[in-house]
């Protein structure tokens, strides 16, 4: 990797610490060369409002997903947005963005997809920044577009469909929604009732661990332990386990699959990102409650 | 782009300060459309003394991904005009914008002309291509609740 990595001792001890930044190491690393800042937000126009020196924004509706069909967009789209930021295949990219970082480990994820190398997420987010009132500013920087080449999606290593994930049934599996969502008596993400289904319950088999759990209050992940504690020996999983997270469209699993991936070293974990507004709408697919 | 949504632009059946904000929104291309959702989030303005610090005491609306509250008043004047209280966090810049739009387009108007408003008002300032589809139910779900709370308040006589 071109730029250095974060040596802080609580990131050290993570199985691959090069995939988290603290917000000293931003600090002091920003505006060199071949990193680039991406903000990744629910709120569209947060970025708007401030957001850290030279950081671009990276929508997740409008630039990661295609806006015809539901799927995520395709090479000659990714190199599109990846070009228009300044991006090269090796730069160290570094995200961060609001609900503890939910975002910004949805387009680390979609960028792995199309493997991208050196991609890392700031540990506490946007809210862990703005806390340490550090500098914000409203000026966008120009950039110098690149040309990113097209480089074909790989779905098959850490995405699952509804007919892998029918297929994995009986394996692990880890429901990240709410305990109500899991248990069924909600629909929807408190909320968020937009995005409901015909069918309230969880994928049989699944085990409810709320993806907030591996957060901290400042929105900065649990360290090393305290999140083996939870997803090793409080709920079994082993990092040879075959994994497959989802929630309800994919994006708080994707919190959760960079945990059990990039903090505690599983080796095979796909994000089920069709989620509960697919299994739970589907004709025929096994529900339990 | 700016040209994409002509066809939903229609303004002659919404309110004065509603079809103006429509225009001026349709007048813009679609990164400015933002900035300009972003003045009114900032224009949204404070909770008056009576609702401040008393959220419970307003309707939450449920359709927005970020807490937002509402309360809606009537008076007892011949047009029965309506005045809109909002409040959003400063942290959801985009559920600020889309309230302010509607405290911008409705507060103030007697409240026949605010029942008047078609549902699907919100699509009509061109805001989907710049916010997507998805988020501008949040919008909808407020209006929706706005009319609910002003057809509550002007049929109380005639339900008893």
């Amino acid at each position: 990797m071109t730029t250095q990595t974060d040596p802080q001792s609580k990131l050290a001890a993570y199985a691959h610490p090069e995939r988290l930044v603290t917000t000293d190491w931003l600090a002091e690393h920003l505006g060199e060369d071949n990193l680039v800042v991406l903000e990744s937000n629910e709120d569209v126009l947060l970025y708007d409002t401030g957001h850290i020196p030279g950081a671009l924004k990276l929508d997740w509706h409008l630039d990661l997903n295609d806006q015809l069909s539901r799927d995520y967009v395709d090479g000659e789209q990714f190199a599109r947005v990846m070009g228009e930021r300044g991006i090269r295949r090796d730069t160290t990219v570094v995200i961060y963005g609001d609900k503890s970082n939910w975002w910004a480990t949805y387009a680390l994820w979609v960028m792995t997809l199309f493997g991208h190398e050196d991609v890392r997420i700031l540990d506490g987010g946007r809210a862990k920044w703005v806390a340490e009132g550090r500098e914000m500013t409203t000026d966008v920087r120009p950039v110098t577009p690149t040309d990113y080449p097209v480089i074909e999606r790989d779905d098959t290593a850490i995405r699952a469909f509804r007919q892998e994930v029918l297929e994995h049934l009986g394996k692990p599996m880890v429901d990240v929604r709410s305990p109500g969502e899991f248990s069924g008596e909600l629909l929807s993400m408190p909320d968020y009732p937009q995005e409901g289904a015909m069918r309230g319950g969880h994928i049989p088999g699944a085990r409810s661990v709320p993806w907030g759990r591996a957060a901290n209050e400042d929105g900065t992940f649990r360290t090393r332990e305290e999140l083996e504690a939870i997803y090793q020996q409080e709920q079994g999983l082993d990092p040879s386990d075959d994994v497959v997270a989802y929630c309800r469209i994919g994006e708080r699993s994707s919190h959760t699959w960079f945990v059990l991936t990039h903090l505690l070293g599983f080796e095979r974990v796909r994000n089920y990102d069709g989620s509960w507004t697919e299994w739970g709408n589907s004709v025929g697919a096994p529900v339990e409650r | 782009m700016a040209g994409q949504f002509t066809a939903s632009a229609r303004t002659d059946d919404l309110p004065e300060a509603m079809a103006e904000l429509a225009a001026e929104f349709h007048a813009l291309q679609a990164k400015e459309r933002l900035q300009l959702l972003l003045e009114l989030a900032n224009d949204l303005p404070d909770l008056p003394e009576r609702y401040a610090g008393r959220l419970e005491q307003m309707e939450k609306v449920d359709e927005c991904q970020s807490p937002v509250f509402l309360a809606v008043e009537v008076d007892a004047d011949a047009a029965r005009t309506v005045h809109i209280f909002l409040s959003a966090p400063p942290e959801a810049p985009t559920t600020r914008g889309f309230a302010g739009i509607l405290h911008e387009s409705l507060d103030g108007l007697g409240a026949d002309d605010v029942l008047a408003v078609p549902e699907e008002a919100p699509y009509r300032f061109g805001l989907s291509e710049a916010v997507s589809p998805l988020r501008m139910r949040g919008m909808v779900g407020m209006l929706g609740r706005i009319k609910r709370q002003v057809r509550a308040r002007t049929t109380i006589d005639e339900r008893q």
